[in-house]
C-alpha cells in the first residue's frame, strides 16, 4: 500500500468526528457584515462616481481642494473604510475556500494586514487634504 | 487527519478494499452554463475591484503627497494602459454591484428559481454591459476635455 492510497487514521468514524460539530460559530456575523457593508457601499460609490464626473482630470490643486472639504471628506474616508472592509470580508471567503492546511492562517492574516494598510494609506491621504485646507484659510 | 471534509472522501468497496470515493466533478465535465460563468464573475470582479480601489487609494496618497507625485500619476491615469485599467476597475465594480445586487434580491427569497436565474443572468450581462460603457465613455472624455483645458491655460501639473 502506497502513501497515497486510501487509507482511515484514526478508528472512530472520520464521519463521525465530522458529525454534530454544529455550525462553526461567526459565519451569521460574517454573512451579515458582508451584507450590510455591501448595501452600504451603493450610496457611497455613486457619490464616488459623480464626484469623478466633477473631477477627472483635473490637477492637483482642483484635487487637494476637493478632499479638504469637510462632506467630502467624510464620505470619502467612509467610502475608503467601507470598500477595504467588504474586500477583507470577501477575500477571507476565498481564503477559506481555496487555501487549506499550514498556509491557511497566514494567508488569512496576509489578507487581514493587508487591505487594513490600504484602508489606512486612503484615510491619511484625507487627513492630508483637510490639513491643507485648514492652513489655506 | 488535516482536513475534516477527507472524512467523506474513504470508501470501502464490496470486497473490502478502502477507496476513494469520487469528488464533485470539475469545470472540464460540467456542461457550460451562464450561471455558473456569472457565479464565478462575481468574484473575480470582486478581487479585480479591491485592487482597483489600491489603485484609487495610491492616487489619493500621491495627490496627498504633493504635486509632483500627482504629476506622476496623472501620466499613467492620461496613458492607455492606465484607461484601460481604469475601464476594467469600473466594469468590475460595475458587475460586482448587478452581481451584489442580485445576492441581496436572492437573500430575501425572490429570483431564486431556475427559470428566474435564467432569465435574469442576460439581463445582469446587458445592464452591466450598457452602464460600464456609458460611465466608461462619460469619464474620460468628461476627464480629457478638463485635461485639455488645463494644458491650453499653460498650467497643467
Amino acid at each position: 500500500m502506497t502513501d497515497s492510497a486510501p487509507h482511515i487514521e484514526v478508528m472512530r468514524s472520520q464521519l463521525g468526528r465530522a458529525r454534530g460539530l454544529g455550525a462553526g460559530g461567526s459565519g451569521t456575523a460574517h454573512w451579515w457584515a458582508e451584507r450590510v457593508s455591501a448595501a452600504s457601499l451603493l450610496p457611497l460609490s455613486t457619490w464616488f462616481i459623480v464626484q469623478m464626473f466633477r473631477l477627472g482630470g483635473a490637477d492637483h490643486a482642483a484635487v487637494v481642494k476637493w478632499g479638504g472639504k469637510p462632506v467630502n471628506a467624510t464620505m470619502l474616508t467612509a467610502l475608503i473604510i467601507t470598500t477595504f472592509y467588504h474586500a477583507q470580508l470577501g477575500l477571507q471567503v476565498i481564503v477559506d475556500d481555496y487555501v487549506h492546511g499550514k498556509a491557511h492562517l497566514p494567508t488569512r492574516i496576509l489578507v487581514k494586514l493587508f487591505t487594513s494598510l490600504l484602508g489606512l494609506l486612503g484615510v491619511v491621504a484625507v487627513i492630508k487634504f483637510v490639513a491643507a485646507g485648514n492652513r489655506r484659510s | 487527519m488535516q482536513d475534516i471534509r477527507k472524512a467523506l472522501y474513504v470508501g470501502t468497496r464490496s470486497d473490502g478494499r478502502l477507496i476513494e470515493r469520487p469528488m464533485s466533478p470539475h469545470l472540464q465535465i460540467y456542461r457550460y452554463r451562464l450561471s455558473m460563468v456569472l457565479s464565478i464573475s462575481n468574484r473575480l470582479t470582486g478581487v479585480a475591484a479591491t485592487g482597483g480601489a489600491a489603485l484609487g487609494v495610491f492616487w489619493l496618497a500621491a495627490a496627498a503627497k504633493g504635486p509632483k507625485a500627482f504629476a506622476t500619476a496623472r501620466k499613467v491615469t492620461g496613458n492607455p494602459v492606465g484607461q484601460l485599467l481604469l475601464v476594467g476597475w469600473l466594469a468590475s465594480v460595475v458587475y460586482h454591484t448587478v452581481g451584489g445586487i442580485r445576492h441581496l434580491i436572492w437573500d430575501s427569497g425572490k429570483r431564486y428559481d431556475k427559470e428566474q436565474l435564467n432569465k435574469d443572468g442576460p439581463v445582469a450581462v446587458g445592464v452591466t454591459a450598457g452602464v460600464s460603457t456609458v460611465l466608461a465613455a462619460g469619464l474620460l472624455g468628461v476627464a480629457a476635455k478638463r485635461a485639455r483645458a488645463l494644458a491650453k491655460a499653460g498650467k497643467a501639473s
